[in-house]
């Protein structure tokens, strides 16, 4: 097998701890519970089409304790995924890759997914009448 | 004698070179407009019925906006789940099954989307 003469990235155990690595971990998997997660958004936009009965049964899911906590987990996951991949893209132009400007953007993304998830679900809330 | 862009050509678990690095980075910079748009959008329609939720997606920009994030959104994960799938699947055979069936999630989830999309905009 030639492919199995190529370099490899040294394995995982090298690496230290920290938030850095933790944050890598999570993107990806933010990223795949996203991918489950496009299932009720396909579901969301077919039951919108299949008519009003249809739409029922989702709101009946979403409304739902457990459906709720599916999309509280659904939103944080895109929110975190929308920012630390954001961080992503400023890395990628070269930017920001100082260990101490990683730690500090690493921090915000925590901090800001969290205040934006609950800012979202308060804006809801308040849209639904809820709060009012 | 090969030039280093010979080399690289073909590398890659994918065989692909940078094609599907670039492309990963388009999808994600289309994203973030169209999420952020999406995050809004939602939050303010919680709790809606089912006539405005169809009066807003009829509306030919949300149409339009929809449209373009499940494509990029779709394509996204595709390439996204096709590095996991490199990443942890060793075994040649199980690594083109699960790579299929990425593709073909991907495909029909993403179709339905698009055609459900259309079906609210053109009406039943
Ligand atoms: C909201 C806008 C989004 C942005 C800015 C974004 C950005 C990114 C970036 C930059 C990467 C590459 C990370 C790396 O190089 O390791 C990535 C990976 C990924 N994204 Fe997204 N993404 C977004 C939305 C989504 C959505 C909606 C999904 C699911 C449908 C998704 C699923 C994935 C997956 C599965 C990966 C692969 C993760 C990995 O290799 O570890 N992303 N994203």
């Amino acid at each position: 097998m030639v492919a199995n003469n190529r370099p490899l990235s040294p394995h995982l155990q090298v690496y230290r701890w920290g938030l850095h690595m933790a944050l890598s971990i999570l993107h990806r998997v933010t990223g795949s519970a996203l991918g489950l997660g496009t299932l009720v958004l396909a579901w969301w936009l077919m039951a919108i089409a299949a008519g009003p009965a249809y739409y029922g049964q989702f709101q009946d899911f979403i409304l739902h304790p457990f459906g709720r906590l599916v999309l509280f987990g659904l939103s944080y996951a895109l929110i975190f995924h929308l920012l630390n991949g954001i961080r992503h893209l400023y890395w990628d132009m070269g930017l920001g890759l100082e260990v101490k400007s990683v730690q500090r953007s690493g921090q915000g993304v925590v901090a800001l997914s969290l205040v934006l998830t609950i800012a979202v679900w308060v804006g809801g809330y308040y849209a639904a009448g809820r709060l009012s | 004698m090969r030039t280093p862009l010979g080399k690289a050509r073909g590398l890659g678990p994918a065989r692909n070179g940078t094609a599907h690095w670039w492309a990963q980075r388009m999808t994600s910079v289309a994203l973030v407009p169209l999420v952020v748009w999406f995050i809004v959008s939602i939050a303010a329609l919680t709790g809606a019925d089912h006539a405005t939720i169809v009066a807003w997606i009829a509306n030919p920009f949300t149409a339009v906006l929809l449209a373009l994030m499940v494509i990029a959104g779709f394509y996204h994960l595709k390439l996204g789940g096709q590095v996991i799938i490199e990443d942890y699947v060793h075994h040649e055979g199980l690594k083109i099954a699960g790579l299929m069936a990425l593709n073909f999630a991907c495909a029909a989830v993403g179709l339905a989307s698009i055609f459900a999309i259309l079906k609210i905009s053109f009406g039943s």
